[in-house]
């Protein structure tokens, strides 16, 4: 007996619409036999994973907290990837729009306007742009590849906020500590409302996702992104430039990047210091991925990743289960619907003792 | 395929059927949150050992959850939030970079009572309580001078904070008692917790000549370089000895469990109070793990200093002490006051490095 994946003729309807809740379907399962195995009641812990964190008002707050990022960074890279192009630095991009955003609180804290805040955040797109317009650059001159370049960049970015918290942009009565002065108030994204911190990160996000797919949907843009990332050649006879769509794809998503970066360091940190994102940029790609590289998509995604961030830090409170819990579930979640995406285009076939014989004929 | 779905099915259901267990009644919660996990092996080992001790004395009458791992900034302050919400009586934020988002939490809840380590800003229902690391690291110099034939030695550093800055003029102090000619060569990991760049760490100052190894960073990773490259090496925060047991000279192991107790026992009687206690050596809330891989003459000299701390004969921070470029800071029988250990941003002469400015 074997087991064979066969071409479906055609992408399955049904599936694309199962395939996200069989995943989920498993990963509950094998999630509960995991708590089983720790000695934990199943039950118990996978309440206080997934629907714990959804209870109260303020931990709503802290998922919009992180959601906000993990969306806006995603949903520049859907169409990133759609076109073909391989931004892998949003994490490099994330962290320059932080800097290039937070310049004007940290070297003109005297300046008190409204005007600030706007002025940082465009200060911030237009750095992350700008920095993913660097592996652009090269990809469009030299030929480059822009997965490398822009990986390698994200240390770059780092290294350089490192010398920044530790050198010049050092608070110089923070005892020493590597961080910026605090933001001044007007500096500071304020939050949406009174019960809790979640700020404008959010809203942006959301905003972003409604209208790039808006544009992926009905714009003329969004059209060549489509066709461009298909086949090029494809692209070419219909007027499309590949130059172009390399700059705009990076650049896009570089600001967004960006965008989210200066949120972030504005609204929830308030100084700017060695290490802003666990991981943001990184994670986003996942995110991206699970929504199937469509705006919308990255919405319900970058949900469900903030939700087990916050899930495994109640279900470490409540059951005592070990923080790494988390690392595992999420990796159970990805395998699974990366793994049930096959069934769309793929039919499973188990193959009794017949399809050796056909196999030796053949 | 509908087969396989229905056994999922069946699987999740019987897995799932059991009832969440009923809620351990009314036991007051003290909670924890760690920078680092709980096996490092050092600084967050020494905190949980400390929980687990309290656990072990009032556990008929307390719970004592913990968080791992919260990294210091933005999710710190959720988490410390999460504590307070949870129900937890007192929360003991056990690293020096959880100092702001404690106190913001604190501002929140003023009826839940905080207790932040190593840090220096309180509020009615925010303590703080350090240990005298210094007292220790003095010893550590000592021996270092005694066991290093060079006559340099190789600092692990973390952050430059005065904190940290004072650990390593105490140690430097402690080795020109011996040795004025001591030389100490500082690292700066710049972080607490991360094995690979503290190893990255002990390995750059082992090329640079230098034979004996200490650390102001959380995990065991410098003690197995130095083990790997034949070099002595004191442990940090916990007693390190199995990482390396030919290795360890001695460790200032963080004994926080009776500090636990006692604060634990003073919010159940009613009579929690906001203090900042930074006690030493005499109190026990840091000892000296046991002297070993050393002569019995070293051994006998650190002895007698950990003796004479202990009984307040002996300040490390006793003038004549210079500062690095040579210009006097203390004059001779002058003692350093808490204030100015506390906000230390200078190195003492004999320090081979530049301060991060």
């Amino acid at each position: 007996m074997r087991i064979e994946l066969q071409r479906r003729p055609a992408a399955s309807g049904v599936f694309s619409l199962v395939s996200p809740l069989l995943a989920l379907v498993l990963t509950l399962i094998f999630g509960a036999i995991m708590f089983r195995l720790l000695g934990k009641d199943p039950g118990h812990a996978l309440y206080s994973f997934f629907v714990e964190p959804l209870l109260e008002v303020w931990s709503l707050h802290e998922l919009a907290i992180k959601a906000g990022p993990l969306i806006l960074i995603a949903v520049g890279l859907s169409v990133c990837y759609r076109s073909n192009n391989w931004n892998i630095g949003a994490e490099g991009q994330f962290t320059i729009g932080a800097i290039t955003g937070s310049i004007l609180p940290i070297l003109v804290p005297q300046w008190h306007s409204v005007l600030v805040l706007p002025l940082m955040l465009v200060m911030g797109a237009a750095g992350g742009a700008l920095f993913a317009g660097i592996p652009a650059l090269l990809k469009t001159r030299f030929n480059t590849n822009e997965i490398l370049v822009s990986l390698m960049l994200v240390y770059i970015a780092q290294l350089f906020l490192d010398w920044l918290v530790r050198g010049p942009w050092r608070d110089p009565k923070g005892f020493n500590f590597p961080q910026s002065i605090s933001f001044a108030p007007e500096a500071v994204l304020p939050p949406l409302l009174d019960s809790g911190r979640a700020h404008a990160s959010i809203l942006f996000a959301l905003l972003a996702a409604v209208l790039v797919w808006f544009m992926m949907r009905f714009m003329l843009k969004g059209f060549e992104v489509t066709v461009l990332g298909r086949s090029e050649r494809a692209g070419r006879f219909a007027g499309f430039s590949a130059r172009r769509m390399v700059w705009f794809s990076m650049m896009l998503s570089g600001a967004f990047a960006g965008l989210a970066g200066i949120s972030e360091v504005s609204g929830s940190i308030g100084h700017l210091q060695p290490s802003i994102s666990p991981g943001y940029g990184f994670t986003a790609i996942i995110v991206a991925f699970l929504g199937r590289l469509n705006p919308l998509g990255a919405i319900a995604s970058g949900f469900v990743l903030a939700l087990t961030y916050l899930g495994g830090e109640a279900a470490q409170l409540s059951i005592g289960v070990s923080d790494k819990v988390t690392r595992v579930f999420q990796g159970l979640l990805l395998f699974f619907v990366l793994s049930c995406d096959t069934l769309i285009l793929y039919r499973v076939r188990i193959i009794f003792g017949s399809g050796r014989a056909r196999e030796a004929k053949s | 395929m509908k087969k396989l779905i229905i056994a999922l099915a069946a699987t999740a259901a019987a897995l799932c059927s059991t009832v969440p267990g009923a809620q351990a009644a009314d036991k007051t919660k003290v909670c924890f949150v760690y920078v680092g996990t709980k096996t490092d092996g050092g600084w967050t080992q020494a905190h949980d050992l400390g929980r687990q001790e309290l656990q072990k004395a009032l556990g008929d009458k307390i719970e004592t959850p913990y968080l791992e791992s919260v990294p210091e900034g933005p999710d710190a302050e959720r988490a410390i939030e999460r504590m307070a919400r949870s129900g937890c009586a007192v929360v003991f934020a056990t690293s020096f970079g959880f100092m702001d988002a404690t106190v913001k939490v604190a501002q929140k809840f003023p009826n839940v009572k905080f207790e932040h380590a190593t840090g220096y800003k309180a509020a009615p229902n925010l303590a703080t309580y350090n240990s005298r690391f210094y007292e220790g690291r003095y010893i550590l110099g000592q021996i270092a001078a005694k066991m290093s034939k060079k006559g340099v030695a190789g600092y692990i550093a973390s952050f430059p904070i005065p904190e940290v800055v004072m650990g390593i003029n105490a140690f430097e102090l402690g080795a020109k008692s011996v040795n004025p000619n001591f030389k100490l060569k500082v690292v700066w990991a710049n972080t607490w917790f991360d094995p690979g760049k503290e190893a990255d760490a002990a390995k750059a100052l082992i090329d640079q000549g230098v034979d004996i190894l200490t650390q102001h960073t959380d995990t065991t990773a410098p003690m197995q370089v130095a083990a790997e490259r034949g070099i002595y090496a004191f442990g940090q925060a916990s007693d390190m000895i199995a990482a390396g047991p030919k290795t360890q000279l001695t460790a200032i192991v963080d004994t926080w469990g009776a500090y636990y107790i006692k604060r634990t026992k003073a919010l159940l009687d009613g009579t929690w109070k906001s203090e900042q206690i930074w006690d030493g050596l005499k109190d026990g809330i840091l000892t000296m793990a046991p002297y070993t891989n050393m002569p019995d003459d070293v051994k006998a000299m650190a002895e007698e200093t950990e003796a004479k701390i202990k009984s307040g004969e002996l300040h490390p921070f006793t003038g004549p002490i210079n500062k690095q470029d040579g210009t006097p800071w203390l004059k001779a029988g002058e003692k350093a006051d808490d204030g100015t250990l506390l906000g230390m941003n200078f190195y003492v002469e004999g320090v081979d490095d530049k301060l991060p400015k």
